[in-house]
């Protein structure tokens, strides 16, 4: 049996606990157990995003050293996993342990794709869904094809999707268009990052969705913050939780 | 400079910063279409970046190969450390000659060395003749856009502009009407004009030839009539062979207009019958950014604009924000190079989305690179110490599990008790426009213990 990490980013611990149960109730869904290590906390995207090297290197050091000993690490935010993926080299280079970390360290969508080799989730889900694309689960972790690049179109997170009966995945203008969170660009560039996120919204609205998710809570949390502030009516949810909903529902 | 000022300012008027993501959007749509139609994109990216790094890697052999090539053809080279060397050339060239009116056409370069203002100071009259440089030089600004330098104004407003100055009809505002204007005029200065000041694409080693692209035809009409051609380019314009610049022809057109080739790709292989051609090659800060690993690859860039045009920031922002004379993420990985001081907001203006690293045909790693200036910015103590301050604390705070949970819980209990007046505050700049999530009782890791707990009875 495989020993698998439950990697639950900080604000997402604090803020979108449900997030968490739903990934965890998932991952049982598909005979996996995680466990989740109470020591972790934040992976230190935060600092490194902002040159802060001296402030995030103990985080990284940290979190091998709580997760170093598990077969995987899974996480429902790609940008939290590519952190550790592409960027732990500047903090952790050499140590042992890493390039296994870097390798068992997963976002949930490509966990469920890749290791555990699920194509789709199979259940009942019948909205009007607007699958926003997290920047770095798709640039940085490949999770889908991007629209600036000529290669085969692919999308882990849709094919997940689309096995849930009834749902409606909804055309969007701009496919992979940043919605403007990008850590503490959301305050240091308070104002393009909320007509970015108002755009995004635009555009899901337009489109007709019902429910806007993706693989990373804090892109959500951004969109979230704005549609609640201007109460539109669009519902904000994380992938994990529309998978579980739906597979409860179609049970 | 401050980025976020500017920017915030171009903001608030959403209408117009509206219309500018749109009309730069398109572009980056005209891009997409020309790229998807080409199976081997990927891999003609792939070798315009091999090409660019090996170049690079031994850049002195080649522009020396070019420069001996270029003098066979009869070319005078000059070579100028500096912007203000390279102004000193090129006014020096022009006054020998006795030249007093000068038409130039597109060069990034002669932006950067501010030469107008220089060569305008020693009364020689300098008109730009690309239609959008044209414009941005009649309203007495810069370009704000490296392709499309007056993309930022409306044609309304250039017919006004027109209107001021060639006393033209102000509802003559359809963009034919505004061709027709300028061309009209623009015909008189290019046959007054006593030299002609180009930019250079491409220059190549092994003929000692140099390429210009416009879409205008304006080089080609600058450099016919006068006996004097000065063209400018950077250190890294070189490529090696003649058979390269297919690879760059393309990639330059796609990524820039999406445009299968520039509908002008003028070849200049030493000067007219009876005239003269000088080049003046240009370093100002290459060969130093050349030395420095991590921000080298910057140096393959071919001037295209595709990172601004897919740049979410950028598009909303406008060029101007900038500051600088290259905007958008190129400009911002190369300004700090500059003046690590003045241009330190730029490596900030990104949300590291990666659509530019994704999108330059020269691939360079745009978004890394943003990244690695916040480190250097860092660790110079440039960033304000408001930033580095709260860094720390953070830090401090999520190294000991115990500190994170009860400062978690203490955050989420005062959100969720204290009154909106005190939440929502000036200094709030996450709840300017957006509200905090439901602030729920429990965190994760509080359910989970709890639950286990349970588990275990």
């Amino acid at each position: 049996m495989k020993r698998v990490g439950l990697f639950i980013p900080c604000y997402v611990d604090q803020l979108y606990p449900q997030v968490g149960v739903a990934v965890l109730e998932l991952l049982k869904r598909f005979d996996v157990v995680a466990e989740f290590p109470a020591a972790q906390t934040c992976c230190g995207q935060p600092m490194a995003n902002t040159g802060c090297d001296n402030e995030a290197q103990p985080l990284a050091e940290k979190f091998l050293q709580v997760f170093q000993d598990y077969d995987h690490v899974v996480c429902p935010s790609g940008s939290c996993v590519a952190m550790v993926r592409h960027h732990y080299d500047a903090y952790l280079s050499g140590r042992p342990g890493f390039d296994q970390l870097k390798a068992k360290t997963f976002e949930v969508c490509e966990y469920l794709t890749d290791v555990l080799k699920i194509e789709t989730v199979h259940g009942k889900f019948p909205h009007r869904v607007g699958l926003h694309q997290s920047c770095h689960g798709l640039r940085e972790l490949g999770l889908a094809s991007s629209s600036e690049m000529v290669t085969q179109s692919f999308s882990k997170v849709q094919n997940l999707l689309q096995g849930l009966t009834g749902i409606e995945l909804v055309e969007l203008s701009r496919t992979d268009e940043c919605c403007g969170f990008g850590g503490t660009f959301a305050v240091n560039e308070e104002a393009v990052s909320c007509m970015m996120g108002n755009d995004r919204i635009r555009d899901h609205l337009d489109a007709g969705a019902e429910v806007l998710t993706g693989v990373d809570m804090s892109c959500l949390m951004h969109l979230e913050g704005l549609i609640r502030r201007q109460k539109k009516n669009l519902r904000v949810m994380h992938v994990a939780e529309i998978l579980i909903a739906g597979e409860r529902a179609g049970r | 400079m401050n980025h976020p000022r500017q920017a915030g300012q171009y903001v608030a008027d959403q209408e117009r910063a509206h219309w500018h993501d749109n009309v730069i959007w398109f572009m980056r749509e005209k891009r997409d279409q020309a790229v998807k139609v080409i199976p081997e994109w990927e891999e003609l990216r792939e070798l315009g970046s091999q090409i660019k790094g090996h170049t690079l890697s031994r850049l002195d052999d080649y522009l020396e190969r070019f420069e001996s090539q270029a003098k066979r053809l009869g070319v005078q080279i000059h070579w100028a450390l500096d912007a203000e060397e390279h102004n000193q050339i090129v006014a020096g060239i022009l006054q020998a000659a006795g030249a007093r009116k000068v038409v130039k056409s597109k060069s990034m370069l002669t932006e950067e060395c501010h030469l107008n203002q220089f060569l305008q100071e020693r009364n020689i009259q300098v008109t730009d003749t690309d239609l959008g440089e044209r414009i941005v030089q009649l309203r007495q600004e810069a370009p704000s856009h490296i392709i499309t330098p007056a993309i930022h104004i409306k044609h309304e407003e250039v017919a006004e502009l027109f209107h001021e100055h060639f006393g033209t009809d102000l509802s003559a505002s359809d963009p034919d009407q505004l061709v027709a204007v300028a061309r009209d005029a623009l015909r008189r200065t290019f046959i007054e004009a006593d030299a002609a000041i180009t930019g250079v694409n491409f220059a190549v080693a092994e003929t000692g030839g140099f390429v210009v692209c416009t879409n205008e035809g304006n080089v080609d009409m600058g450099t016919g009539l006068p006996r004097l051609h000065i063209a400018c380019m950077g250190i890294e314009k070189v490529i090696p062979r003649i058979k390269d610049l297919g690879v760059f022809l393309r990639l330059l057109a796609r990524s820039a207009t999406g445009q299968p080739i520039t509908v002008y790709t003028s070849h200049f292989h030493g000067p007219a019958a009876g005239g003269e051609l000088h080049l003046v090659i240009v370093d100002n800060g290459r060969s130093e950014l050349l030395q420095k690993p991590k921000f080298n690859k910057s140096l393959n860039c071919i001037r295209c604009g595709a990172c601004m045009n897919t740049c979410p920031v950028y598009r909303r922002s406008g060029g101007h924000s900038y500051g600088y004379t290259i905007p958008g993420p190129i400009g911002s990985v190369l300004g700090p190079s500059r003046n690590m001081k003045e241009f330190s907001s730029l490596p900030y203006a990104s949300s590291l989305c990666g659509s530019c690293t994704a999108v330059c045909p020269v691939k360079i790693d745009l978004h890394h690179q943003l990244l690695e200036w916040r480190k250097e910015i860092v660790s110079a103590g440039v960033l304000p110490w408001t930033k580095r301050f709260a860094m720390k604390v953070a830090s401090l705070v999520l190294r000991n599990t115990w500190l994170y949970c009860t400062s978690g819980r203490i955050f989420r209990m005062m959100l969720r008790r204290l009154p909106r007046v005190l939440v929502y505050h000036r200094l709030n700049l996450w709840g300017r426009q957006r509200d905090f999530p439901r602030i729920p009782d429990t965190s994760f890791r509080e359910w989970y213990a709890q639950r286990n707990h349970e588990q275990q009875k």
